[in-house]
């Protein structure tokens, strides 16, 4: 198992690629949106990339769960609704501290969320050879 | 005029491979423009027509079911330029696929000259919601490629002895 400092180096990589941004600037903290300035085709292409540099399969909405993001239920004016919240927790466990009600949608998806996501991805795959 | 930037698939082979070529002529208004007294093919349209080969390469994969659309340049350089007179040779392979979309790798050139390589995501989209979105001109684009394919059938077994693969 790489470590969590392992994953976060490649994830940086991988960013940097996708989105033609600088290493110093995919912080952990760094959001995808906000931040990084990815529209919703990038993901697509960095879900492609994961895939790649980590050697596993991310299903559709795994990783970034969009169509959740489209329903007026879960989103108002850019931000979580209690609901979207609540759904994007169960969707998303890896990221449930980060996610709560209010949240801007450019400010959900962050680096660090894509770490933990690949890394329980990465225990998963090792507790089921095990 | 059509929408319409490659004149013949060569080769194709599904999922895999597409090789198609473009002749550049003067008879194509832009290159008047694109540059008075120095005419060269714009580089957008290089673009296109790997997109174009590399789209049939993706919708093929699912029976033309869906729209495919050109959604992200990851990578390109030019190198060179196309003049008229030049046939330029697009050659397309499938890295990715899956039902939400696909990324192909390709170059153009003309002859041994590379004038330019590119890596494009496309964005798939079921034939429902694309209609919705862009109308006719969908399904007019749609049967314009499909009726390019089989143009490329009829004009590779005329003018070559053995049929460019269309498995």
């Amino acid at each position: 198992m790489p470590t969590r400092e392992e994953i976060f180096q490649k994830v940086q990589e991988t960013l940097v690629d996708a989105l033609v941004v600088e290493p110093e600037e995919v912080t952990r903290e760094a959001t995808l949106t906000g931040d990084l300035g990815a529209e919703s085709i990038d993901f697509l292409d960095i879900v492609f990339r994961l895939e790649k540099a980590f050697n596993i399969k991310i299903p559709r909405g795994d990783l970034f769960p969009e169509e959740v993001l489209d329903d007026p239920k879960y989103v108002a004016d850019g931000k979580l609704t209690a609901e979207g919240a609540e759904e994007l927790k169960r969707r998303m466990p890896w990221a449930a501290d980060h996610i709560r009600e209010g949240l801007e949608i450019q400010d959900l998806f962050t680096v660090d969320m894509i770490v933990s996501f690949i890394e329980s991805k990465l225990n998963q795959m090792a507790a089921s050879q095990n | 005029m059509r929408w319409i930037w490659i004149d013949r698939i060569e080769e194709f082979r599904s999922r895999e491979y597409a090789r198609s070529v473009k002749n550049v002529t003067l008879a194509e208004e832009h290159l008047h423009d694109h540059f008075p007294g120095y005419p060269v093919m714009p580089t957008s349209l290089i673009v296109e027509g790997l997109a174009q080969t590399g789209g049939l390469l993706v919708g093929e994969a699912s029976g033309f079911g869906g729209l495919v659309v050109l959604a992200k340049l990851s990578r390109v350089t030019f190198h060179d330029y196309a003049l008229p007179g030049d046939q330029i040779t697009y050659e397309v392979r499938l890295k990715e696929l899956r039902p939400e979309g696909a990324v192909v790798e390709g170059t153009a050139r003309v002859g041994e000259k590379l004038l330019a390589e590119a890596e494009i995501v496309f964005a798939q989209m079921d034939a429902q919601k694309a209609a919705a979105i862009v109308g006719n001109r969908y399904s007019n684009f749609r049967q314009d490629m499909l009726d390019m394919i089989r143009i490329s059938q009829t004009t590779s077994t005329a003018s070559n002895s053995e049929p460019a693969g269309t498995s």
